[in-house]
C-alpha cells in the first residue's frame, strides 16, 4: 500500500492526525527523516505553533527542499493548519520569515476588534465555509459540504494568496472573513481547521482526499 | 457571532467516570469511554477531562482512557488534572490530548504557564480556575479541587494567566458547581470582560435555560457540562452494567437516583433549544 509520510518538525501534536489516517486504514509514518518523505507516495505537513519555530525545525531537520521538490514534482500534499500556512512565501509572525514559497503569498495576525466586534485570538472553535469558487470545490475533498457544515479551527494568524484563484474557502470570523483551505486545482490542498478534530465530517475529508489519491 | 461550543465535562476518578457537588462528594458515574463515545455521538463539540484526584494523590491515571478515546473520537480533547511539569504536559498530548488544562501548578509557580505555552504553543494551554465567592463579595481561586485556600484574588489572576501565555480560561464556579442552579454570570461576565482569549463557563447548568441565559447575558465563548448531560444519559440508554469502579460510592448509581435540581437535557436537545433562541451553534447533520 501506498505510504503516506506525516512530517513530525518537533511541533504540536501529530497523534491526531496519525489516529485519523490509521482508522481510515492509510498506511502512514510519522518521520523526521527526509529518506522517508523522499520514498513516501504523499505528504501530510500539519502543525500547532509557532511559524517561524516550524520552518527553523524543517530546514534544520533537512526536510524543506525534500518538500519542495517532491511537490513540484506532483507527489500529494495535505497541510493542516500551520502546515498550510508554511506553504506560503512570506509570514509577519513575530517579525518577517520566509515560508517553503511553494504559494505565493503571506501570513498576518488577526485583528483584535473588526467592525465594533471583539475578536478572541486565538481563535479556538468551530466555524462554516463558504466557496468562491464552485468549480475548484467540485474537485476538491471538501465537494460535499455546504456553508451549514462546521469544523474545528485553532489559530491566530491567517493565510492570504495572492493569487485569489488558490482559495477554496473562505470563513468569517465575527466579521472578519479570511481564506481557511486553498487547493491549487492539482496536487496541493491545505486546510486551516483542523480536519481530525471536526468530527466525523472532518474525517470524510481525510477519506476523501486518501481515495483520489488512491492511498485506501 | 461565533459558534458557542457544548462541552461535556467529565470527572474522572481511577478508571470511572464521576460527579460531585462543589467538586466534591464523588460518586461513580460510569465508564468515561462509553460516555464519550456517546457525547461524540450528539453532537459534543469538544470534551473536557479532569482527573479529580491526581493533585491530591499525585498521579496521572487518565492516559490509558485518552488514548483508548483518540483512537476513535474526532474532536478536541482537553486534560487536567495534576499536570505539574512540562513532562507530564507531553505525556497526555503524547496520549492523544489536544489541549491541557492546568490549575494547581499554576498558582504554586505562575511562570509554569509562561513554560508551557512557549513549549506547546498558547492555544494548547488551558487555565482553569475555581472560584469561591467570599463574605465580602469577592472571588478567590482555589487548588486541588476547592480544597486549598490560596488567597490570589479571581479576576486579577485571569488577567495574569493570560499575560503569561494561557490561551484559554476555564472559569469554574465551586459555589454553584454541581448544584443545578444556573451559572454565576457575576463572575464569569467579570473575567471575560477583563480578557482577550476564549473562556469556557463551567459550574452549574441544571437546565437549559440557564446555559441559554447564560450565553444570552455574558460574553463567553463555551459552556462546560456535567451533571445535566450525565444524568441524561444515566436515565436514558445507559447500559449500567458497563461499571468499571474498583472504587468508589456506588449506591447511588445502583438506586438510579434522581436529582432534583437538574432537568436533564442531552446535546441533541440542548443544542435544538439553542438554535431555536437564535443562538449560532454548531449542527451535525450525520
Amino acid at each position: 500500500m501506498k505510504q503516506v509520510a506525516i512530517i513530525d518538525y518537533n511541533l504540536g501534536n501529530l497523534f491526531s492526525v496519525k489516529n485519523a489516517c490509521s482508522f481510515l486504514g492509510m498506511n502512514v509514518i510519522v518521520t523526521s527523516d527526509p529518506q522517508d518523505v523522499v520514498k513516501a507516495e504523499a505528504i501530510i505537513l500539519p502543525g500547532v505553533g509557532a511559524f517561524n519555530e516550524g520552518m527553523c525545525n524543517l530546514d534544520r531537520l533537512g526536510l524543506s527542499e525534500v518538500i519542495k521538490s517532491k511537490v513540484k514534482n506532483g507527489t500529494p500534499l495535505f497541510g493542516i493548519c500551520l502546515g498550510l500556512q508554511m506553504l506560503f512565501t512570506d509570514s509577519y509572525e513575530f517579525g518577517h520569515h520566509k515560508g517553503l514559497g511553494l504559494i505565493e503569498g503571506s501570513i498576518a495576525k488577526f485583528p483584535n476588534h473588526n467592525e465594533g466586534l471583539k475578536l478572541s485570538v486565538p481563535f479556538i472553535g468551530w466555524n462554516t465555509l463558504s466557496f468562491p469558487n464552485t468549480d475548484l470545490k467540485s474537485r476538491s475533498p471538501l465537494s460535499e459540504f455546504n456553508s451549514s457544515d462546521s469544523f474545528y479551527f485553532v489559530h491566530s494568524y491567517y493565510a492570504s494568496p495572492q493569487n485569489n484563484s488558490l482559495i477554496l474557502s473562505n470563513t468569517t470570523y465575527n466579521g472578519f472573513k479570511y481564506c481557511s483551505s486553498i487547493h491549487d486545482g492539482n496536487n496541493i490542498f491545505a486546510t486551516q481547521f483542523h480536519p481530525e478534530k471536526s468530527g466525523k465530517l472532518g474525517i470524510s475529508i481525510y477519506k476523501k482526499w486518501a481515495i483520489e489519491n488512491k492511498l485506501i | 457571532m461565533a459558534k458557542i461550543r457544548i462541552i461535556p465535562r467529565l470527572d474522572i476518578k481511577g478508571p470511572n467516570l464521576v460527579k460531585g457537588i462543589h467538586l466534591e462528594g464523588l460518586r461513580v458515574v460510569g465508564k468515561p469511554e462509553i460516555f464519550a463515545r456517546h457525547y461524540y455521538e450528539q453532537g459534543a463539540d469538544e470534551l473536557f477531562f479532569i482527573d479529580v484526584v491526581a493533585s491530591l494523590y499525585e498521579r496521572n491515571s487518565l492516559d490509558d482512557i485518552i488514548s483508548n478515546t483518540a483512537k476513535e473520537i474526532f474532536i478536541p480533547l482537553t486534560v487536567g488534572g495534576g499536570l505539574r511539569t512540562l513532562d507530564d504536559i507531553r505525556k497526555v498530548l503524547r496520549a492523544g490530548a489536544d489541549k491541557v488544562s492546568i490549575n494547581t501548578a499554576a498558582l504554586k509557580n505562575p511562570n509554569f504557564i509562561s513554560e508551557a505555552a512557549l513549549k506547546f504553543g498558547s492555544s494548547t494551554i488551558v487555565v482553569a480556575i475555581e472560584a469561591i465567592k467570599q463574605p465580602n463579595g469577592k472571588y478567590f481561586a482555589y487548588t486541588d479541587n476547592a480544597r486549598e485556600f490560596t488567597g490570589v484574588e479571581v479576576f486579577e489572576w485571569a488577567q495574569k494567566v493570560v499575560e503569561l501565555g494561557a490561551g484559554e480560561i476555564c472559569i469554574t464556579s465551586v459555589d454553584n458547581e454541581g448544584t443545578g442552579i444556573g451559572f454565576d454570570t457575576e463572575l464569569i461576565q467579570g473575567v471575560s470582560n477583563l480578557v482577550n482569549v476564549p473562556v469556557i463557563a463551567h459550574g452549574g447548568a441544571g437546565k437549559k435555560e440557564d446555559v441559554l441565559n447564560l450565553v444570552n447575558s455574558v460574553d463567553v465563548n463555551a459552556v462546560a457540562i456535567a451533571s445535566m448531560f450525565h444524568y441524561d444519559y444515566l436515565n436514558n440508554g445507559y447500559n449500567h452494567d458497563h461499571i468499571a469502579c474498583e472504587e468508589g460510592n456506588l449506591e447511588f448509581l445502583s438506586k438510579k437516583r434522581k436529582v432534583n435540581a437538574f432537568s436533564v437535557s442531552s446535546i441533541t436537545d440542548l443544542k435544538e433549544y439553542l438554535k431555536i433562541n437564535n443562538i449560532s451553534i454548531r449542527e451535525i447533520n450525520n
